[in-house]
């Protein structure tokens, strides 16, 4: 659906973006997880035709971005967190334009405003709605014409754990038809919990690039077994054949109350790799 | 050309509830009404207030109003997501451009009734000609303009000229050479004449180098910063 092939972009004497490659199948969650600052923005607009770059290739819908046509892009949905919404205007009034842009029925506002939860807040002008409001209106504006391929740049920034919960339930269940969904976050729980791939990027360079389960297992060097016990007593063995019998004494014994391995997480890894935080900023 | 109707169907919805651009558009048509009717001066030439107010109407309503809508999109970044969903750069100026000149050609209108009725298409061509000119000046000036802020201080002044430089003409000879060359100054002179037959060849001549001056204008800052 995307491909990405040694991407160059510079802003002024500034790399931002350095030998960028990845290839996202068809109805896949793709994650691009980074800082603020790392190019997650830019790499969005160029994916989507907004910006040029220097050097390398880019595929999106699997034609040449440059040469995306007005068609082509009638299969893109586009939610980025400095585009805005016709303040004025109610959440309807404000899908009415787009549905009349892409030639659809008035129908499908109503509709596309329930699959976000604003069926209560249809008539409601949208300079009162709240941020997370605001966001679903936002998701609607995408969803609308039922595209093919979506990008969500930071789609749950800045707002409450509960509306991020039920706006990551819409991102899957868009995901269950078979859309494919490009996100950028730099909240690693976020992309642990809806990607299929996650790219870890940092000041323009992807540093790793694989499922979420698998870097955490690629980054696991501890390799320990963290056991707590009934007595209130913490054990730390090792990950290997040595401890299989002790683990085993202490079941019999029915004194294991909860039992982990030391995997990092993907913010851990993003540490080790880069010296960074993901949400150094916030 | 659905997306230019889309984008004026959008612009009259939006009309009602902008009160900044709602305001210049009733503003002149209503001080004219009142105006007309309620002062009657011996020796007063006819129309005067309608005529004054055309001039001022022309200079202030489609230039703000071109402005204030562009540079609003361009801020808020829903001229974006326009340009994201297939909605070419012309096709959106062409929309709030035929919107701002159909809601200016209506206060013509409503101007116009203090008008003797043979005068009438005359005042019409004219100040449709007029309003087509402010109106590629406003689109020059929300093209450059970054934001709300900048667009104000760059508009207040085109403004101030192309408006009061006529009314000042009346009164001072100096101003008067000098606004000669303003298309608003032109249109008032027209107005005054109110006929075809009468001379009028220096005022269109004068008229169409400034529409020409302000379309290369217009070109250039298309060309050169489009609608990002």
């Amino acid at each position: 659906m995307i491909q990405c092939k040694n991407v160059y972009k510079n802003f002024a004497d500034k790399t931002v973006l350095s030998g960028v490659n990845f290839d996202i199948p068809a109805g896949e969650i793709f994650g691009l997880l980074g800082p603020s600052g790392a190019g997650k923005t830019t790499l969005i607009k160029i994916l989507t035709g907004q910006l040029s770059f220097e050097a390398g290739s880019v595929k999106t819908l699997g034609k040449n971005v440059e040469i995306l046509t007005g068609e082509d892009k009638k299969n893109i949905g586009i939610m980025m967190d400095e585009f805005g919404v016709y303040e004025r205007f109610s959440c309807v009034e404000n899908l009415q334009i787009f549905a009349d842009i892409y030639g659809i029925p008035h129908s499908k506002i109503k509709e596309t405003l329930k699959m976000v939860g604003l069926q209560d807040a249809m008539r409601k002008p949208a300079m009162n709605l709240s941020k997370g409001m605001r966001t679903r209106l936002q998701l609607a504006r995408v969803f609308l014409h039922s595209p093919k391929l979506i990008f969500l740049d930071e789609p749950t920034s800045g707002l409450d754990p509960q509306t991020m919960k039920s706006i990551h339930k819409i991102i899957l269940e868009k995901k269950e038809t078979g859309v494919t969904i490009f996100l950028t976050t730099h909240n690693m729980e976020e992309a642990a919990a809806l990607c299929d791939t996650v790219a870890l990027l940092n000041e323009g360079v992807i540093v790793e690039m694989g499922a979420p389960q698998e870097i955490c297992r690629k980054y696991n060097h501890q390799k320990k077994i963290k056991l707590h016990l009934s007595s209130g007593e913490d054990l730390e063995l090792k990950h290997g054949k040595e401890s299989a019998t002790e683990i085993s004494r202490l079941f019999e014994a029915g004194i294991i109350e909860t039992i982990h391995s030391s995997e990092p997480n993907l913010e851990t890894v993003f540490l080790e790799l880069t010296g960074r935080k993901l949400q150094e900023d916030a | 050309m659905r997306n230019i109707l889309i984008i004026i169907k959008k612009q009259i919805k939006d009309t009602i509830k902008n009160k900044v651009v709602l305001i210049q558009f009733v503003l002149f048509p209503v001080m004219t009404l009142i105006m007309e009717n309620a002062i009657k001066l011996d020796g007063m030439p006819d129309a005067f207030f309608t005529k004054l107010f055309s001039v001022m109407y022309m200079g202030m309503a489609p230039l703000t109003a071109m402005v204030a809508i562009i540079s609003e999109e361009k801020e808020k970044n829903t001229l974006r997501v326009l340009m994201m969903a297939n909605v070419a750069p012309w096709e959106y100026l062409a929309g709030v451009g035929i919107y701002v000149w159909t809601i200016c050609m209506a206060g013509a209108g409503v101007m116009a009734t203090g008008l003797e009725k043979e005068n009438i298409l005359f005042y019409l061509l004219i100040m449709g000609l007029g309003f087509v000119i402010s109106i590629v000046l406003g689109g020059c000036i929300g093209i450059f303009a970054k934001n709300q802020m900048v667009s104000t201080s760059l508009v207040m002044p085109a403004m101030a000229i192309l408006s009061f430089g006529p009314m000042l003409a009346q009164f001072n000879r100096t101003i008067e050479k000098v606004a000669k060359i303003l298309y608003t100054q032109q249109i008032s002179v027209l107005l005054n004449k109110m006929s075809f037959d009468k001379g009028i060849g220096e005022s269109i001549i004068i008229i169409m180098i400034n529409a020409a001056v302000f379309i290369v204008l217009f070109f250039i800052a298309f060309r050169r910063k489009g609608l990002e």
